[in-house]
């Protein structure tokens, strides 16, 4: 049986690597959730035709980040896996009807004619909206900490439901909102661009209110990340990261009141990244916060080296054909109800 | 409120259901995905439109199943943890890495590439998408090959130790991933699922052909299908019979369920009917034929076949379930058969397209696949029990800690949603049948969907459009 150990610290490499899946789902599915966010606030069919076409092809691929940081890790950290479920049962349960819901409302739109439509629009607004509030919620409630038995996880069905995780679950619906306004800007023109620009500003608001008070509540409610991120030297290494959050805001406030396209989309991606990492710096080393660290959690060091092999390999390979497809459907999205035929 | 019903039932039932509803999806897609490379490749090569109408209509009813199929797959990643955390934990470094190869190396193709193969016509090459149909259909049978490990390795486990601390540990790979029942399962499987696909195609061809609608499409569709049922359907006994022989060595208990004999017989009856009684250890109303399961078993008349009283009772699987869905799986693949050679003897006689009980038929038999893979699944999963991974876990070791309340809930949304969503589904893809292959060329001009130039239009119309 071969295996790295000798060499690579696995653990820490496969926190990396579900780390990274993670964050690209939160992007990727982010702007697609978000699209489905603001659905019903558009101001006529034709625009929602467009949002709807310009994530047609995407939302697939993107909902299969989701699956690898599921997959990912049952495989690489099967405790973590064993205890973050059952503890968060309901909200996952309430996530994946969500995605059920809106999933099949691509195809099925455009499948229905007249009044019917209308179901399907709200089956793909509240899909999306129930699913982005639970993962907030279900981030919300890791942050604040989970209770183990054992290698179980030892609380009761309802841990998950409180006034934190509710603002974590509004906050991210802000946050994918935004990403989904911005990624409207940047796929459509005319009069769904400007409505998405308005939207956007509006929701920047928001954002920024709840990364506010994500900030100040966390360092207030558990002590260790008060002093990971208060005391010294550490203020000052990890300085950056607050004030770049900063900069992005002021820019990209600005971009919104400019012709710019492109750049408003990445700005919020610099956002999440930075509030990403944020909260991974908060959570280190914990990966199922504050019982059980990424070492103690980790699958048998051969199974780790045996996916490590094929993602060394594969993964190049999927973020390759990811952005070729994306580069198909460059441009602007149309409004027609098939665009394939 | 929930107190006094069993959370492993529920956890089961749960399960059953969610993977149960799901792999109809696969079932499907799998043999629609290759099916559709053939009919774009038979396009591309002799450039009949008919090829090129034909997997037009058929890749939406594609997107619409591929659709239903992600969502309820991603249910499936999550319930290994929701409601078998224990499993999870223990099966976590022998089966986790399979799974993460089948993320890595199928789903993600498969869901990029979907979105060229439904949207990309204007963007790509016709090659280009070609390339996008073959890599998506290669994407589903990757998808195949890893779960069926996966699922196979928890039937026949090989290649892994068990810890001190009650975990399960690989110690070869290679016996992990191609453990014995895999070959056989894999086989077996992805031979079904292209049945499945050519019963469909088949009976909306019958279905066309019997009302006399897109004549030349549904000779089409009906030809392909019954080319599979002639050649396929009748190879499928022996990948059945074979992953049989391979059960009987590997899971003898499954067997005796799935032949409902209780005692260890030589020269062991095959039961046409019974109905298996687990208290009594008996079947009440049996109709048996000598010694056939003791041939088909052990390709002897006298072999010897253990029966179910070999087992403790705590240690035998459910019998009448396994013992019915077996029958159910076997009297749908002799149908099949069946139709395969009536359309065999009708194409020699010229009459394949014209016989209209035949067509009827083969509207009859579109679910067919579906239920005799769900059957199959039935007597496999069920045959299993009580052990999720055999002779190591016991289903009811694996449970998560979670209370009978929240399961109970989750499953009757199950039921709600997969409900609404499968009816929703059903009545789209059924509008997509009634509506046939589109043939009009009025708004099109040539392969790729752009649309005619005025004066093509104009010149159409002053010739009454006879010649667009």
């Amino acid at each position: 049986m071969f295996s790295f150990e000798s060499f690579l610290d696995l653990p820490l490499v496969w926190y990396s690597l579900i780390g990274t899946a993670i964050f690209l789902y939160i992007l990727l599915d982010g702007f697609d959730l978000g699209v489905g966010i603001l659905f019903p606030f558009a101001p006529t069919d034709e625009c929602r035709d467009r949002m709807m076409n310009s994530i047609a092809p995407f939302w697939d691929g993107n909902e299969t980040w989701l699956v690898l940081g599921g997959g990912g890790l049952f495989a690489a950290f099967p405790l973590a896996y064993a205890i973050l479920m059952p503890a968060f049962y309901i909200p996952i349960i309430l996530m994946l009807l969500g995605l059920i819901f809106r999933g099949v409302a691509f195809e099925f739109r455009f499948k229905a004619t007249g009044k019917s439509r209308r179901i399907w629009d709200y089956s793909f607004h509240f899909g999306s909206l129930v699913a982005t509030f639970m993962q907030g919620m279900v981030l919300g409630t890791f942050v604040h900490g989970i209770a183990v038995d054992g290698r179980n996880f030892g609380g009761s069905a309802f841990d998950w439901l409180n006034a934190f995780s509710v603002m974590t679950g509004v906050a991210l619906v802000t946050g994918y909102a935004l990403l989904g306004a911005t990624w409207t800007i940047m796929k459509t023109e005319d009069d769904t661009q400007a409505w998405a620009r308005k939207c956007a500003s509006y929701v920047l608001l928001y954002v920024a209110l709840f990364m506010g008070l994500v900030s100040l509540i966390m360092p207030l409610m558990n002590s260790d990340i008060k002093a990971l991120w208060f005391s010294l030297p550490n203020f000052y290494f990890l300085q950056p990261m607050p004030i770049l959050s900063v900069v992005f805001f002021v820019m990209l406030w600005r971009d919104l009141r400019t012709e710019r396209e492109y750049r408003p989309f990445f700005l919020t991606l610099g956002i999440f990244l930075m509030n990403y990492i944020g909260i991974g710096i908060s959570t280190w080393p914990w990966l199922v916060p504050f019982k059980v660290t990424l070492w103690d959690a980790a699958a048998a060091p051969e199974s780790q080296s045996l996916l490590l092999i094929g993602t060394v390999f594969l993964l190049p390979c999927v973020l390759a054909y990811t952005g070729y497809c994306f580069w198909v459907f460059r441009g602007k999205a149309s409004h027609e109800h098939d665009p394939a035929y | 409120m929930f107190s006094q019903l069993d959370p492993v039932f529920l956890a089961r039932a749960q399960f059953a259901f969610t993977v149960a509803y799901h792999i109809t999806f696969p079932a499907f897609t799998i043999g629609l995905a290759s099916w559709l490379a053939v009919v774009e490749w038979r396009w591309l090569k002799t450039g009949n439109p008919l090829y090129e109408q034909i997997y037009r209509m058929w890749v939406k009813i594609f997107a619409v199943t591929f659709g239903m199929g992600v969502v309820t797959g991603v249910v499936l990643s999550y319930q290994f943890g929701t409601n078998w955390s224990v499993f999870a934990d223990k099966v976590g470094n022998v089966l986790g890495p399979l799974l993460g190869y089948e993320v890595l190396t199928a789903f993600f193709l498969e869901a990029s590439f979907l979105g060229i193969m439904l949207f990309g016509w204007n963007r790509v090459s016709k090659k280009m998408h070609f390339a996008a149909t073959v890599i998506v259909a290669a994407g589903t049978l990757m998808s195949a090959f890893w779960i069926l490990s996966a699922n196979s390795w928890m039937q026949t486990p090989t290649g892994f130790r068990e810890g001190v601390d009650g975990l399960l540990y690989p110690t070869d790979w290679i016996q992990v991933i191609f453990n014995p029942s895999f070959p056989y399962r894999l086989v077996h499987m992805v031979t079904a699922a292209f049945l499945t696909t050519a019963f469909v195609v088949g009976g909306i061809g019958g279905y066309y052909l019997w009302r006399g609608l897109h004549v030349k499409h549904a000779r089409i569709m009906l030809g392909m299908a019954m080319i599979m049922a002639i050649f396929v359907a009748p190879m499928q006994l022996l990948f059945g019979d074979l992953h049989g022989q391979n059960t009987f060595k590997h899971q003898p208990a499954k067997v005796a369920a799935m032949e409902g004999i209780w005692e260890t017989e030589k020269g062991a009856g095959l039961r046409l009917f019974a109905w298996p009684d687990q208290i009594e250890e008996r079947n009440r109303f049996e109709i048996t034929i000598p010694k056939l399961s003791s041939l088909i078993l052990t390709h002897d008349l006298d072999g010897e076949v253990k029966g179910l009283k070999s087992w403790a009772r705590i240690d035998r699987p459910p019998v009448g379930v396994v013992f019915w869905a077996f029958r159910i799986m076997v009297g749908l693949g002799m149908l099949m058969i069946a139709t395969g050679l009536i359309a065999l003897v009708l194409h020699f006689k010229k009459q394949l397209f014209t016989t209209r009980w035949f067509h009827l038929w083969c509207v009859a038999m579109t679910p067919a696949g579906f239920v005799a893979v769900v059957a199959g699944w039935f007597v496999t999963e069920v045959g299993r029990q009580p052990f999720i991974v055999f002779n190591v876990l016991r289903t009811s070791d694996t449970i998560s800690p979670v209370a009978a309340g929240p399961i109970a809930i989750s499953l009757a949304a199950f039921v709600i949603t997969y409900g609404l969503v499968f009816t929703a589904g059903a009545y789209y893809i059924l509008k997509l049948i009634g509506k046939g292959p589109e043939t009009t060329e009025e708004d099109t001009y040539g392969s790729h969907g752009v649309k005619q130039p005025p004066l093509v239009t104009d010149l159409a119309a002053g010739t009454g459009g006879k010649d667009v």
